[in-house]
C-alpha cells in the first residue's frame, strides 16, 4: 500500500488533489481511498488530505500516520506545520516551489520540486495572488513517483475540475516537463 | 463541486454486468443510491457533512434524470413533516441528515413509526455539540433508539448505495411498513472517495418494485379518513404499538432475506443483521459498528498471521438488535468485546448494554468487556483495535480489571493514550 | 355506519379513523343544539361537507351517487359550523331538550 498526504491551504484545492489522484489510479485498475481532515475551510487555512493506493480493496479507515509520500502545495507551510511527521525512510517530499531540491536536504528526505505557482498563473488558474495549484502538483507527481501515467492524470484532471478542463489538463502536462528531482 | 457544469463523462467508469464502478464519496453513493431506488419525494436541508447528499439529488432532478419532486425546506423537523405526509400519499421518500439535524426531528421519529411509514432516511454519524465537532460518534442516532425505525450502520459506501435499496424492498413489504435510519460515519465514509459501483437500473427495477400501498391506508379522496386520531388507554394504544413490535420481529428474517437476494443479484451482501468475520474458530471476537468494523478486518488478518484466533462480529442492524444472532455466536466463542462510537452517561456505552442484556439469557455467557473509542471522531487505527483486542486475552484468561474503559484519553502529560476506567 | 372493534385482529394496520374515531364513541351525546338541513333550500354545493371537523356528514350514498348532505347524528357535536357556512342558509341550529 503507498499511502500519500497532501498539505495545502484552504482555495489550493489539496483535497480536489487527493480525489483526482484517487481517480487516477482506479482508472489505471488500482484500488484507492481518498479523504481530508476536515478542519476549518477557509481560504489560507491550513488543509491536509490523503490517498491509498493499493492492489487489493484497502479497508483501513483512519488517518494516514506514515505517510510514502507527501505532497506540499504551499512552500510557506514548511515552518508552519511539520510537513515530514512520520514521513517513512526513504520517502518523497514534492513541493511547490522555485527553487531546487538540493535547497531542501535539511528535510532529510527524498526531494522533488516544481514550481506549480507559475505554471498556474501562466495557465490562468486561479488568481496571480491565489493561483490553484492541484492540477499542476499532480502532474509533477506522475513524474517524480511514476505511479500513475501523465496521460490518467490529464484525462482525470479535465474530469475532476469545473472549469477551465484544458488549462488544467495542461498544467499537468507542463509542470511533469518542468519537475526536478 | 460546482454545479454551473454537470458533464456526465461516462469515460472514467468500468462496467460491469451488475453495474458501473467509478469512485466517489460516500455521500454520493448515497445519493445514487436514492436515484436507482427512484426515491420520489424528497425534502431536505443541509448540514456538515451531509450536504452533498442532497446538493447531488438536486442535481439529479433538476437535469431530469431522476423523477422526483426535491422539496426545499426551512429545518430538518419540517423535511421530516413533508415525508411524513408524502409517505401518507403513498410516495416513495427520502431524505439525509446528521447529529443536530437528526435530533431537531426526533419528535417526528416517532410519529413516522407510528403511522407505519416507510420512509428511508440517511444520517452522517457526527457528534453532538457543544463542544462543536463535525467528526464521526454514534451518539447521534443512539439517541433515537426508541423512536420505532429500523437502524442499519454501514462500513462501506458501496453499503450504503446497496442498503437503500434495499431498506426500501423490506419497509414497503405490506406487513412491515417501518422507516429506515441508515447510518455513515462523518468523513471515514461521508468524504471518503473510493470505488463504488451503481447498480444498473434494469437489475434495481426487477429487484425493487414499485411502493404500492393499500389505497384504503393512504391519504386518498377515495378513501377519506383521519390518520393519527385519539385511542384511549382501554382502547387500542397498546395494540396498535403491539402491532409495531410484531413487525420489527418480522423484519428480522426479511432483511436477511433481502441481503442474500441482492447478493445472488449483484454479487454482494453484508451479513443479514450481524455480520461474521473469521468468527467459526475465534477464542475473542471484538463487535463494532460502522468503520470501526472496517479497520478491525485488518488488525484481525495482522493477528491471524500471528496464529491469534480472533474475530469480528459487526452489528449491522441495532435495530432490530440481532437477539437470536448474537447469543448464536455466544455458543462458540470464550470472549466478546463491544467497542461503542458513543456513552450514556450515567452508565455505559449503549451498544455494550445492550449486547450484554441479549445474553443474559443466553445459554452460555462469553466474558464481556466494553471499550469506548472515538468518540467525537478521535482516529482509531489498527495498532489501537490490535491493543484491544491483547486486552480482550486477559479478560478470556480470567484477568479482567474493568467491566468497561474509555481508551485512548489524553489524561494527563504523562498518560497521553490513558484507558480511563468506568467500573 | 359504525365499525366494530372487537380485538386486536379488527384493527387496520395503522392508527386511522375508521368513521370519526378508531373506536365507537358517541360523541353526539355530547350536543346542545343539533343541525337539522332544509333540503327544498339545499342546492347541493356541499360547502358544509368542506367544513365539517370531524367529518360526520355524507354527500354520496353506498353506490357512489351524490345525494343531498346527510348528518350522522351519532357523531355530530353540534358545532355549528355547517350552519354557519351554508351560503343557502339551509341549515338551522336547533336546541335539543
Amino acid at each position: 500500500m503507498i499511502e500519500i498526504r497532501f498539505h495545502g491551504r484552504g482555495g489550493q484545492g489539496a483535497v480536489i488533489a487527493s480525489n483526482i489522484l484517487a481517480d487516477a489510479a482506479f482508472r489505471e485498475g488500482m484500488e484507492v481511498q481518498a479523504f481530508p481532515y476536515f478542519g476549518v475551510e477557509r481560504r489560507g487555512a491550513p488543509v491536509t488530505a490523503f490517498t491509498r493506493i493499493d492492489t487489493k480493496p484497502i479497508r483501513i479507515r483512519s488517518e494516514i500516520k506514515e505517510p510514502n509520500i507527501v505532497v506540499v502545495l504551499d512552500e510557506s507551510l514548511l515552518s508552519a506545520v511539520n510537513v515530514t511527521n512520520g514521513l517513512k525512510p526513504n520517502g518523497l517530499v514534492l513541493i511547490n516551489t522555485a527553487k531546487n531540491p538540493e535547497d531542501f536536504k535539511h528535510l532529510k528526505a527524498k526531494i522533488a520540486t516544481v514550481d506549480a505557482k507559475s505554471i498556474a498563473v501562466n495557465n490562468k488558474l486561479g488568481s496571480k495572488t491565489a493561483p490553484i495549484v492541484n492540477t499542476a502538483i499532480l502532474g509533477a507527481f506522475a513524474k517524480a513517483t511514476g505511479l500513475v501515467k501523465l496521460e490518467t492524470v490529464m484525462e482525470c484532471a479535465r474530469d475532476g475540475t469545473p472549469v477551465k478542463k484544458d488549462e488544467n489538463a495542461n498544467a499537468v502536462k507542463e509542470a511533469y516537463e518542468q519537475t526536478k528531482m | 463541486m460546482s454545479t454551473t457544469s454537470i458533464e456526465k463523462t461516462e469515460k472514467h467508469t468500468t462496467t460491469t454486468k451488475t453495474g458501473v464502478k467509478k469512485v466517489m464519496h460516500g455521500n454520493y453513493a448515497a445519493s445514487y443510491g436514492a436515484k436507482v431506488a427512484r426515491a420520489e419525494v424528497i425534502a431536505a436541508y443541509p448540514i456538515t457533512p451531509q450536504s452533498q447528499v442532497v446538493e447531488k439529488i438536486a442535481e439529479f432532478t433538476s437535469s431530469g434524470e431522476m423523477k422526483a419532486q426535491y422539496i426545499k425546506v426551512e429545518s430538518e423537523q419540517s423535511a421530516m413533516a413533508a415525508l411524513i405526509t408524502a409517505s401518507q400519499t403513498g410516495a416513495r421518500t427520502f431524505t439525509a441528515t446528521s447529529a443536530h439535524g437528526l435530533t431537531l426531528m426526533h419528535e417526528l421519529l416517532m410519529w413516522a413509526s407510528g403511522a407505519r411509514l416507510p420512509i428511508v432516511m440517511v444520517n452522517v454519524n457526527r457528534a453532538m455539540a457543544p463542544p462543536w465537532s463535525v467528526w464521526a460518534e454514534h451518539t447521534d442516532s443512539i439517541a433515537q433508539r426508541d423512536t420505532g425505525w429500523m437502524q442499519f450502520y454501514c462500513e462501506t459506501s458501496q453499503e450504503i448505495l446497496d442498503t437503500i435499496i434495499q431498506c426500501y424492498k423490506v419497509c414497503e413489504q405490506e406487513d412491515i411498513m417501518l422507516p429506515a435510519l441508515i447510518n455513515e460515519d462523518a468523513f471515514y465514509l461521508s468524504h471518503t472517495v473510493e470505488p463504488v459501483e451503481v447498480p444498473h437500473q434494469e437489475l434495481v427495477d426487477k429487484y425493487l418494485p414499485p411502493f404500492n400501498p393499500k389505497p384504503e391506508l393512504t391519504l386518498n379522496p377515495d378513501h377519506p379518513a383521519v390518520f393519527g386520531s385519539l385511542s384511549k388507554p382501554d382502547e387500542w394504544y397498546p395494540e396498535f404499538r403491539w402491532m409495531i413490535h410484531e413487525a420489527m420481529e418480522r423484519a428480522k428474517k426479511r432483511i436477511k432475506d433481502a441481503d442474500s437476494e441482492f447478493g445472488k443479484i449483484f454479487g454482494r451482501s453484508y451479513g443479514g443483521l450481524l455480520d461474521l468475520y473469521k468468527c467459526d474458530d475465534a477464542e475473542v471476537v471484538l463487535m463494532c459498528a460502522g468503520t470501526l468494523a472496517s479497520t478491525t478486518r485488518e488488525a484481525i488478518d495482522e493477528l491471524r498471521n500471528e496464529g491469534k484466533k480472533v474475530g469480528l462480529a459487526r452489528i449491522r442492524t441495532f435495530r432490530p438488535f440481532p437477539v437470536e444472532d448474537i447469543r448464536a455466536l455466544a455458543e462458540k466463542v470464550q470472549a466478546i468485546g463491544v467497542m461503542d462510537r458513543c456513552f450514556t452517561f450515567g452508565y455505559e456505552g449503549p451498544f455494550f448494554t445492550e449486547v450484554k442484556g441479549a445474553l443474559y439469557h443466553a445459554n452460555n455467557k462469553p466474558k464481556l468487556k466494553g471499550y469506548i473509542t472515538g468518540m467525537g471522531g478521535r482516529d482509531v487505527d489498527v495498532q489501537l483495535v490490535k491493543k484491544i483486542f491483547a486486552d480482550m486475552y486477559k479478560v478470556k484468561d480470567g484477568k479482567q480489571d474493568a467491566e468497561t474503559v474509555w481508551v485512548d484519553l489524553k489524561a494527563d502529560v504523562n498518560n497521553m493514550n490513558a484507558w480511563l476506567k468506568v467500573r | 355506519m359504525k365499525i366494530e372493534i372487537k380485538s386486536m385482529k379488527d384493527l387496520p394496520m395503522l392508527p386511522k379513523t375508521l368513521e370519526t374515531t378508531i373506536g365507537v364513541y358517541n360523541t353526539g351525546a355530547w350536543r346542545s343544539a343539533k343541525p337539522i338541513l332544509h333540503e327544498d333550500k339545499c342546492n347541493k354545493c356541499y360547502i358544509c361537507w368542506k367544513f365539517c371537523p370531524e367529518p360526520c356528514i355524507r354527500i354520496k350514498d353506498d353506490k357512489g351517487n351524490e345525494i343531498t348532505p346527510k348528518i350522522d347524528y351519532f357523531y355530530c357535536k353540534g358545532c355549528g359550523i355547517c350552519a354557519n357556512e351554508c351560503p343557502k342558509k339551509a341549515i338551522e341550529m336547533v336546541m335539543e331538550a
